[in-house]
């Protein structure tokens, strides 16, 4: 259980400088998902044409692990279906939480996130903006 | 501190922080337990279990006497008149929303004034909301001023016929400052108001005398003195709790029950419902006696000193910035330290083996006064030494190194 299992170079790299990082004017539909233990704080907002994601956003406050995973969220997600979204979400949480598997091909950088399921109070970190992204999902579905 | 009073507590020679010492730094949440704490938790279920003032069997008349003599050591821990002024709780928190529901809603009116502060903890904020909201009682509050110290102007400017209760902190658990409780209770009094202070923070670290600060309520936990969780205590002055409504109801808190009516105990059993805490007590007893044993004053003068030196030696740290008052401080330190967050900070330093706290600490609005999401904070307790410091300042170096800015990757361009 090293710390370099933990920061890797991806993850240190999308914590200093994350990709698509702000607010969508005009979002399709959006969300705001805390950590209420550590304070950490995400907005992700949306723009979802016929069935597929063709921007996203995300800003807030918090962690690298947070942050970082929130930023390689984006990057994976843009011009997939909410549908193929879902289901990366689902193979996401199981790879943090430590179910073992090959995840390479369908997760891309978010691999980076492998040796988070060694450290177990970190697994909320990683997984807070993929779930605010699945909040922002809900939320569509009830208008 | 004249031995190494490690050897007292087993966890630290228990738990295996991956082959490293364990550095607990966080005894501001919990502290850890001494042995005798825990042999007396084990004497009382192996010997004398039995409920309390309700059996006329010898065992239940000794598990009552053990009971009881816990009240009497809490009250004369922190100087109270009388153990009758002692309500056993289930920790401050608890004995907090004792006081804002049994009293706060009976007795405060629309546009009463409550005076708090900006540093208060959770457990004297949330409370009071419920009642404002219930009540129609207006919140106000006293404002931080320099060097992490409360500005008594404000008090003053805010203090007034409308004003009912002051309700403030001891011992701040985020900046470890000492408020001047005693000229707070004073200025609540004169403006009529009662004075209610939080000693959660307070009572394991330095000596209290509550009648030499005259306050009206103090409201402590057991688990962050070397007792266990699940006990707490308010003292209150008798005559209030005589006159207060009771908390919860049931069994040991009657004097009499009829099918729709019922009368009540006098305190503090009108504030004890249902069977109560007893290894808690008895625990916390245990407790006291291992904290008097070793002196209030020498915990608070080996704490101070702990903290003035991890000021000192953190503040080599680069990118650090300490949340610790310069006067008054206390063994608690509270720092962040730039590009690194402290929630990562907390995961380095596990790894070394050092447990410390990252967050806002249960004190959201003071982390908005201070301009900070949240920091990681340091708190001592009698068994940590310089050598904690060390070990937790060359881990922070280890962090500031990880986190050492870097340009862009070329391949994530």
């Amino acid at each position: 259980m090293s710390l370099n299992d933990l920061f890797t170079e991806i993850i240190l790299d999308h914590y200093q400088h994350p990709h698509n990082h702000g607010i969508i004017a005009e979002p399709t539909m959006s969300s705001r998902g805390f950590n209420e233990s550590c304070g950490d704080d995400i907005q992700v907002s949306v723009i979802v044409r016929d069935g597929t994601i063709t921007d996203v956003k995300f800003s807030g406050a918090g962690c690298s692990i947070s942050q970082a995973s929130a930023s390689v969220m984006t990057d994976l997600i843009i011009g997939k279906s909410v549908d193929e979204v879902k289901t990366l979400a689902a193979k996401f949480y199981e790879m943090v939480k430590g179910s073992g598997g090959d995840y390479g091909e369908e997760l891309g950088d978010a691999v980076a996130f492998q040796g988070v399921s060694k450290f177990p109070v970190r697994v909320k970190c990683a997984t807070l903006g993929w779930h605010t992204l699945e909040e922002a999902f809900k939320s569509a579905d009830k208008k | 501190m004249d031995h190494d009073l490690k050897h007292d507590f087993p966890i630290f020679f228990h738990w295996d922080s991956k082959g490293k010492p364990l550095i607990y730094l966080d005894s501001a949440a919990t502290t850890q337990k001494p042995r005798q704490v825990i042999q007396a938790i084990d004497d009382y279920y192996s010997k004398y279990n039995a409920n309390v003032h309700r059996g006329a069997y010898e065992l239940s008349q000794v598990a009552t006497d053990l009971y009881e003599d816990s009240r009497a050591a809490a009250a004369r821990f922190i100087n109270a008149p009388e153990p009758e002024s002692i309500v056993f709780t289930r920790n401050a928190t608890e004995s907090l929303n004792l006081i804002a529901y049994a009293w706060g809603l009976n007795n405060l009116r629309e546009g009463d004034e409550v005076i708090l502060s900006e540093m208060e903890h959770h457990s004297n904020l949330v409370p009071w909301h419920i009642v404002a909201r219930h009540t129609g009682a207006v919140l106000k509050f006293i404002k931080m001023g320099g060097d992490f110290q409360l500005d008594l102007g404000s008090l003053r400017k805010i203090l007034s016929a409308k004003t009912k209760v002051v309700s403030v902190v001891h011992v701040s658990n985020v900046l470890g400052t000492i408020n001047p409780v005693k000229e707070i209770t004073r200025l609540a009094h004169e403006a009529g108001a009662l004075a209610i202070i939080d000693g959660a923070q307070s009572v394991p670290h330095m000596p209290v005398d509550v009648r030499d600060i005259g306050c009206d309520f103090f409201a402590f936990s057991g688990h962050k003195m070397c007792g266990p969780t699940g006990i707490g205590v308010l003292y209150g002055r008798l005559e209030l709790l005589d006159r207060m409504e009771p908390f919860l109801g049931g069994g040991e808190m009657i004097n009499e029950v009829f099918p729709t009516t019922s009368n009540y105990a006098k305190p503090p059993y009108k504030f004890e419902a249902g069977t109560p805490n007893i290894a808690g007590a008895i625990g916390l007893k245990a407790a006291i006696e291992y904290l008097e044993n070793i002196g209030l004053q020498n915990v608070m003068e080996h704490e101070i000193e702990l903290g003035n030196y991890a000021a000192e030696r953190l503040s080599a740290v680069e990118g650090i910035r300490i949340f610790r008052p310069k006067k008054t401080g206390t063994g608690v330190i509270s720092f962040t330290v730039d590009n690194v967050h402290p929630h990562d900070i907390s995961t380095i330093l596990d790894s070394e083996g050092v447990a410390i706290r990252a967050g806002h600490h249960c004190a959201q609005p003071l982390m908005r006064t201070l301009q900070v999401q949240s920091t990681a904070r340091a708190s001592f307790y009698l068994y940590n030494d310089k050598q904690d410091v060390e070990v937790l300042a060359k881990a922070l170096e280890k962090g500031v190194a990880i986190f050492k800015p870097r340009k862009k990757a070329d391949v994530f361009k």
